[in-house]
Parts: structure tokens; sequence; C-alpha cells
């Protein structure tokens, strides 16, 4: 008997719920001026969130394979036996921002000198003998922007001879960077708040529509959520219609132009790009969600100054 | 039924629209309310279906204490009270029959229950030929009828008008009133707010009047009692 109520219940919710998705699509239809409206202000904020999005993304992987590459030369003196090295290997590992030591002998350290030099290079193989480099430890710390305060402290340890860090040049890239990171912070705030904008003036005008709408399902006696319903649906429709074009535009711009932009970096290999795939798709999803949220946020702000009793 | 005990409402702008109502309308009555424009006609008849709330005093409709209905409630306790208003207040983008059948579409009705009784109620007032036609391709006095159907569709025990016929023309109003004695026929309580001197004096029934926020009258089979 119990089961028999429970599945009434369930089924009756399921029907419930088809009618919200079949409500909400036809309303669509019939507030097509409104759809209209909406989708398109969700499309004109996609479209910039979208070329925003590409290219702060961009700048933040190049920043940071920059960043990457930054790392602390600790050069050996050459005073110290094996048992000083180990000592100044545990220091350096006992500063907590630092991530990982690597030991390169001077032998090493020649070789990749002669081999920077290409053909060139080869001049340097006399000296192989009596090898003028030091032994040094590459240290990489866990926050690159902790390098300058790490290689200090480095500074100070015995048999230390000297730390290299590309003193100068880190300290302006790392402003560089930041300056860089909060502008597009601050585009982005600004952006969000340009979609609230335009997503609340296209409510505006259709809340006389809607007041009629839910006046009447009040007084026949729906309940909240029940009113709520079709409105979340209808949001989240505009949301995802409103981000077709955007991600149809930005991934289309975005496979051209990363052929055209990358052949132009070819050179400079530390600067890549991100791949086509899996970025573009990744930045559909974000899209569509944002197009989901703002659709949503609307409708169901619409909706809302109605439902104070 | 309908029990008000020292009824008072005073709105935020100082306005007193109810200054101390007693009254006790019984399952099956037929009540006209009348009385001068800005005499708290509205506001009476808002509070039976809970769309206004009294300051102090009373309500009870169906049994619900108005004064401890919660707001969530409303809702459900609407369910058992049909409203017709002066401007029907139809839905103009959806056809007469979708309009009859939101009642019930939004009590989570069964289909064939739903086709069952819309057909039945639209049948009732005269207008099951034009089901499929949207309530602007209508008369005034067929949209008032529409507005009955949704208000009666889910057999509530008390039908609230706030005058039904005011913006319709004298013949169509006896075509209204026709169906409001006929659902009141069927044992249903019908409380009708009206400025029709004629309607009143015809189709005799109760009639309370409301002057200065009080009932200046309540009397069986009365007149209008106002040059109109």
């Amino acid at each position: 008997m119990h089961v028999t109520n429970r599945r009434v219940i369930t089924d009756m919710k399921a029907r419930t719920f088809r009618r919200h998705v079949k409500e909400s699509f036809k309303s669509l239809g019939r507030n097509s001026w409104m759809t209209v409206a909406s989708v398109s202000s969700v499309t004109v904020t996609l479209l910039l969130v979208g070329v925003f999005f590409v290219i702060m993304m961009n700048l933040n992987s190049v920043a940071t394979s920059i960043e990457e590459d930054v790392e602390i030369r600790v050069h050996i003196d050459v005073a110290a036996n094996d048992e000083d090295r180990e000592v100044l290997k545990q220091q350096i590992g006992g500063i907590t921002q630092v991530d990982s030591i690597e030991f390169s002998p001077k032998e090493e350290e020649l070789d990749s000198l002669i081999d920077s030099f290409g053909e060139e290079g080869q001049a340097f193989k006399l000296v192989e003998q009596e090898n003028p480099l030091k032994d040094v430890f590459v240290v990489k710390t866990k926050n690159p922007t902790d390098t300058i305060n790490v290689a200090k402290k480095i500074e100070s340890f015995n048999y230390v001879s000297s730390v290299k860090y590309g003193q100068g040049t880190v300290e302006s890239l790392f402003k560089f960077i930041d300056i860089s990171r909060n502008v597009g912070l601050i585009l982005i705030i600004g952006l969000l708040f340009t979609a609230m904008f335009l997503i609340s003036n296209t409510i505006k005008i259709t809340i006389m529509a809607r007041r009629r709408e839910i006046e009447i399902m009040r007084l026949v006696g729906a309940t909240n959520s029940f009113i709520r319903w079709p409105f979340f649906l209808e949001g989240l429709w505009l949301g995802i219609l409103g981000s077709i074009i955007p991600i149809t535009v930005v991934s289309l711009a975005y496979y051209y132009l990363f052929d055209l932009i990358q052949s132009k970096l070819a050179a400079n290999n530390f600067i890549k790009l991100l791949e086509f795939n899996p970025f573009v798709f990744q930045l559909s999803a974000v899209l569509v969600l944002i197009g989901a949220l703002i659709g949503i946020w609307g409708s169901l702000m619409s909706v809302r100054k109605f439902l104070k009793v | 039924m309908i029990e008000m005990k020292d009824v008072y409402k005073k709105y935020p702008n100082g306005v007193t629209a109810a200054n101390g109502i007693n009254v006790n309308i019984e399952q099956g009555e037929f009540v006209y309310v009348v009385g001068p424009s800005g005499a708290g006609k509205s506001t009476f008849i808002k509070m039976m279906y809970r769309e206004e709330k009294a300051t102090t005093g009373t309500i009870k409709v169906n049994g619900v204490d108005l004064s401890k209905l919660k707001n969530k409630n409303v809702p459900i306790f609407r369910r058992n009270i049909g409203v017709v208003f002066q401007d029907f207040k139809l839905l103009n983008s959806i056809s007469v029959y979708d309009n009859v059948a939101f009642a019930l579409e939004v009590i989570e009705e069964h289909p064939t229950t739903i086709r069952k009784r819309v057909l039945e109620t639209l049948e009732l007032v005269g207008l099951k030929h034009k089901a499929r036609m949207l309530p602007t391709e209508l008369s005034g006095g067929e949209q008032q009828r529409v507005s009955i159907a949704r208000s009666i569709v889910n057999s509530p025990k008390v039908v609230i008008a706030d005058e039904p016929t005011g913006n319709l023309d004298p013949e169509t109003s006896w075509g209204i009133m026709k169906i409001l004695e006929e659902i009141n026929l069927r044992g249903t309580t019908v409380v009708m707010a009206t400025h029709n001197k004629d309607i009143v004096n015809k189709n005799k029934h109760r009639v309370i009047a409301i002057e200065g926020g009080k009932i200046a009258r309540d009397q069986q089979k009365g007149d209008y009692g106002y040059e109109s």
C-alpha cells in the first residue's frame, strides 16, 4: 500500500517537472521579444567574457611558464668538501618555501654551457681539464615570487660563493606579471557589473508582463516553488541560448588566430599559447556555466519581487 | 463558513478600511456586498481570500484562522476559494482552455481529470465551443465567463466576486448572474461585491452594506438601497 502511494507521488512529481519544462519552452516562444532581448544581452556579455577569458588565460599561462623558469643557482665555494655541501643542502632544504634542490656538479655545468654555445662552444672543450666553474645547487621555490627572499637567505649560509637568479630582471618581471593580473581582475569585475546591468535592464522590461502571470498563479493556489520552477528553467535556457554565439565565435577565432600567432611566436619557444584542445572546450564549459548562472539569476530576481505575500 | 470578529484594518498610509466588522456567512449563502466607492468593500472582500490581512480581530474561512495562517500556506488555502475580478485577470497569451486548466495544473491534478473537469466547466459557462480561442478574441462577457470557469473548476466551497459585472453591459451582466446563481444552487457560497442596482433588486439575496469601514446594514433578501 505504502509502495503504491509513493509511486503515485513520484509519478506526480515527474509529470509536474515535465510540465515545468514544457511551460518554460512555451514561455520562450510566447515572450519572443523578451527572449531575443535577454539572449542578446547574455550573448554580448559572454562575447566580452569569452574574449577576455582567452586573453587572460593565455597571459596567465605565459606568465606561469616564465615564472617556472625562474630558479636560484647557488654556486658552492670550492673550499667546501662533501660534508659541508651536505650541511648546506640541509640548510637550504630547511627553508619552508623551497620546493626542490638539485645538485649539478661543475662537469655538468660546463657541458650545458658548451651546449648553449652550439658549434662555437666546442672551443671550450679545451678547458675541460681545468674546469673553472663551480658546483651548483639548483633551487626551485614552491611559489616563484618567493625567489628573491629565498635567495637572500641562502646568501647568508656558509660555503656559498654566490647566488644567481637573474637579479633585476626577475624583480621587474614579477612586477609586470603582478600588474597584468591585477588589471585583469579589475576588468573581470567591471565586466561582471556590465553584465548585471544589461541583464537587470532586460528584466525590468519584462516585469510587467510577468506580474500578471505570477499574480494569477498565486490567485489560483500555486505554491511559490511551483511558480519559480518554469522561471528557473526559462532562465537556464536563455543563458544556454545566449552562450551559443559567443562559444562559436570565440572558438573559431581561437582556431585561426592560434596558428597565426603561434607561427610568429615560434622563435620564442618559452611563450606558448594554450592548445586548442582542451582549452576551447574548457572555455565553452565556462561560458555555458556563466550564461546559465546569469540567466537563472536574472529570472529568479524578477520573480522574487512578486513572491512576497 | 466565513466568520469575522471585531475586524479592524488600518493601512500604512493611515486609512482605516475596516472599523470593527462582525459578520457570519453560512455555507451555501448568496451575499451581495454593496456600498459607496471607498467605503471598504474591496478590503472586506480581500480579507476573505487573504489578499489583505486584518490589523486586529479574527477571520475564519473554511475553518482556517487567517490571522494564524503562515504565508507559505496561503496558496493551499486559496485552493478552496474561487476569485473573480472586474478585469477578469486572464492570461491573454494562452487559450481559453489553458486559462481554465491552469487552476488545476498548479494543484497538480491528473491530466485526464484536468481535461474532464475543464470541458465540463466550460460547458457550464457555455464556452465549450470556444475553448481553443484566445481570451482577446472573446467579448467582455465571454471573458468574464472564462474567469468564472477558472474560479470554479476545482470545486471551491466559496466563490468571491469583486464587481464581476463592473465592465459589462446590462444584458451580458444578466448572463454572468445566471452562471453565479447556478453555481450557488450547486451548494457553493457566493460573495459578490457590486454596484449594480438592478441585479441586487431583482435577484433577491442577503445584502451587506458597508459604509465607513462598518457594516451599515445586513438584510436578508435586501435591496440595493442606494441611488445608482
